[in-house]
């Protein structure tokens, strides 16, 4: 009993860990899509943010000045988003594809050049990266039961980025619905028209919204390279991004919602991953892979309606064009 | 001064433009990281023309593109983005792998092969139906749904491949060869048999099924019934249903459309190159589509030249590999990223500009003929 209750609080921190980059990509994705930008290109601003990450603290040895510059450079990624999307009304689908695919060219043509391993970067040290915080008291707790392997498995040894990643979950909440920032944030994703009639820009509030979100892709692909892993490999996001994406609608484009359905993914990660080759008598192998695309099946089938409405806010994916 | 530019500028001069803006800036990140973007190029174009074969090469890749390129483009007459082309040629090569698999111990060769083409067509179909059907009857955004059937499609591929379908005594997720003879012939061995010497490559007859979808696709969307309520569908949904037809049932039969041109993308692969099926065959062709589409301005002709450009780029892109310690094919990743950036997202930003300039030339012509038209006037008056 103690066994299992042990493998089951092992696999919630597994949860926790596999759900900070979606949770941060997911608030990202609020942000931006609130404001009325659809972002495809949480994947790739991920992407160029692990590699730029892994790369600065690399060559440089400090995993904050590797965070700081993978921001810079997934905000910059937003930037060439907005200029597409907003300044000059492109597509937003077809903005956000274009930076995913470079993204994935890009960030191996760079890595080869500057450290010819294949488009990987080397691995870490210890301190180049942001390690695992030990709470007080973790180590003795651990003989409590119940509450004391809870605390040291799952509160405790986790990195910053973690609770980063949870605090801007409350963060997003508190900026979207208690600020007249997030007001006119949201209401320029609904009435752009109502926000420009009120003498706020449209353009500026948009501009804005995408920066937030490639501040916080910045920090999740920071996290994947340095902090929950050591070093950047090619395509190392490997869809979490969409899974974000899915994540996000599924909590119906708000804060705390999307954070239980990203929770909920990183649960079947965490519990694909350790059913993985376990047998199921009469049945065979369990099918792991089947597991893993139950979020993308949820959600086609939340999005079809057939379990509640997912509506996204109404001027989404809508350039606005002020009438002169 | 500014002036709307003519449609003959807009379709030839921009697309141009906006290219060789994405190569501008494809050559300076090659210079950042140290090597000459001339060089490069230069590497790429005789690697997608010049070298032996290259050129059944670079057409080889061009048919994946065609197929793909179109799936993209028919949907897009109809105001749908579908993203979702690398799930339905997948699944389109697994309907292949069906039917290859199940009849090639019964059945001749060739009738196989000949199943298997409306086969690949029709799974492929069904993946692209399911998404339209969710768009036009339970509302869901197609851009999202065609994304996630991308992550299943690819899930179902790994389940079947390394499971049921998994050649027996083979570590490897794929399936068992197809029996000999189960594929499309290769065109060097044609040309070869007939006495042409010619280059090995992997090209295939499955680029003239390409050609025939280039013009099946110019019939359909310009001369026949359905592709005008199509094009419709795409500029008001009001408008067709006011002319009593159903546009939910338009959203689906394009789709089926558009799925059916990515699934026969497996046939090049499949049954033209690797007589298996193998994971990640369509190693991001789909996607390519995207970037074809939006430079072929979704006109079969505008495709075939993009698809050529796309061909000679993943061509020229394999044999930088060969040439430079620093460059790798996947610059030709970053190289379309930035084309579907410049063509795709960024297509308007030269317009003003060009407007302008135009504006400028062609403003002495009008003062001109101005000039003329009331000279006119005055000898009539």
């Amino acid at each position: 009993m103690a066994e299992l209750w042990l493998q089951f609080v092992l696999t919630i921190d597994a949860t926790l860990r596999v759900a900070t980059p979606l949770i941060l990509c997911a608030m990202a994705g609020i942000f931006s899509e609130r404001s009325g930008i659809i972002d495809i290109s949480l994947e790739g601003k991920m992407l160029l943010s692990a590699f730029t990450a892994a790369t600065v603290a690399a060559l440089y040895g400090s995993p904050w000045l590797g965070l700081f510059c993978a921001v810079i450079v997934s905000m910059i990624f937003s930037l060439i988003h907005g200029f597409a999307c907003i300044t000059h009304r492109g597509n937003q689908v077809i903005s956000g594809l274009a930076i995913n695919i470079l993204a994935s060219g890009l960030t191996v043509t760079v890595g080869i050049a500057i450290f010819a391993q294949g488009g990987q970067t080397p691995f870490l040290m210890s301190e180049q990266r942001f390690s695992a915080i030990s709470l007080p008291f973790a180590e003795a707790a651990k003989n409590i039961p119940i509450i004391g392997t809870i605390y040291a498995e799952v509160i405790s040894g986790h990195n910053l980025l973690v609770w980063v990643a949870l605090l801007s979950v409350f963060l997003t909440g508190y900026v979207l619905f208690r600020t007249s920032f997030g007001l006119r944030l949201r209401a320029v994703g609904e009435k752009p028209e109502a926000v420009d009639t009120a003498g706020i820009s449209v353009t500026l509030m948009r501009y804005q919204a995408v920066l937030i979100a490639g501040l916080l892709c910045g920090i999740a692909g920071a996290y994947l390279s340095i902090a929950h892993g050591a070093s950047f490999g090619r395509d190392m996001t490997a869809g979490k991004g969409y899974i974000a994406l899915a994540a996000m609608i599924f909590g119906h484009w708000r804060p705390i919602p999307s954070l239980m359905a990203c929770l909920m993914f990183g649960f079947l990660d965490a519990i694909a991953a350790r059913l993985q080759g376990v047998e199921i008598p009469f049945f065979g192998p369990m099918p792991t892979d089947l597991i893993l695309v139950l979020p993308y099946v949820l959600t086609v089938i939340l999005l079809a309606g057939f379990i509640g409405r997912a509506v996204p806010p109404k001027a989404i994916g809508q350039p606005y064009v002020k009438e002169r | 001064m500014r002036r709307p530019l003519p449609a003959w500028v807009d379709i030839s001069i921009m697309p141009l433009i906006n290219i060789a803006a994405a190569f501008v800036v494809s050559g300076i990140i090659i210079a950042l990281i140290g090597e000459n973007p001339l060089t490069a190029l230069t590497i790429m174009v005789k690697g997608a023309f010049v070298y032996k074969g290259a050129l059944g090469y670079t057409l080889y890749y061009t048919t994946n593109f065609i197929f793909t390129g179109l799936a993209v483009a028919v949907a897009f007459h109809a105001m749908l983005f579908n993203i979702g082309g690398e799930g339905q040629a997948m699944i389109g090569g697994l309907g292949i792998g069906f039917v290859v698999l199940g009849l090639d111990p019964i059945l001749p060769p060739l009738l196989i092969v000949l199943l298997a083409i409306p086969v690949a067509a029709i799974f492929g179909a069904i993946w692209g139906i399911i998404p339209g059907w969710l768009q036009a009857r339970r509302g869901s955004h197609i851009v999202i749904t065609t994304i996630m059937f991308n992550f299943i499609a690819s899930s179902i591929m790994v389940w079947l491949l390394a499971g049921m379908l998994m050649a027996p005594g083979q570590m490897s997720p794929e399936t068992r060869h197809f029996a000999e003879g189960v594929s499309l012939a290769q065109i060097h061995h044609i040309a070869n048999a007939l006495g042409w010497p010619m280059a090995r490559s992997p090209l295939n007859l499955s680029f003239g099924i390409a050609i025939i979808a280039l013009v099946a696709v110019w019939v359909l969307i310009w001369r026949t019934r359905l592709g005008y309520i199509i094009r419709a569908t795409g500029h008001s949904e009001k408008a067709v249903i006011y002319a009593g037809h159903d546009p939910s049932r338009i959203i689906i039969i394009t789709m089926a459309i558009s799925g059916g041109l990515a699934g026969l993308m497996a046939l090049n692969e499949i049954l033209g190159v690797q007589e298996r099926v193998i994971l990640n065959f369509t190693a991001g062709y789909g996607f390519t589509g995207i970037a074809v589409a939006l430079m072929g301005r979704n006109h079969p002709f505008g495709i075939l030249l993009a698809s050529l450009l796309f061909g000679a780029l993943y061509q020229g892109g394999a044999e930088l590999d060969f040439e430079f310690q620093t460059i790798t094919k996947e610059m030709v990743l970053m190289i379309q990223g930035l084309i579907i950036l410049f063509s795709g997202a960024l297509a308007l930003m030269f317009v003003p500009t060009a407007e302008r300039i135009y504006g400028l030339f062609s403003a002495q012509d009008t003062a001109a003929s101005d000039q003329s038209r009331s000279g006119k006037d005055s000898q009539n008056g």
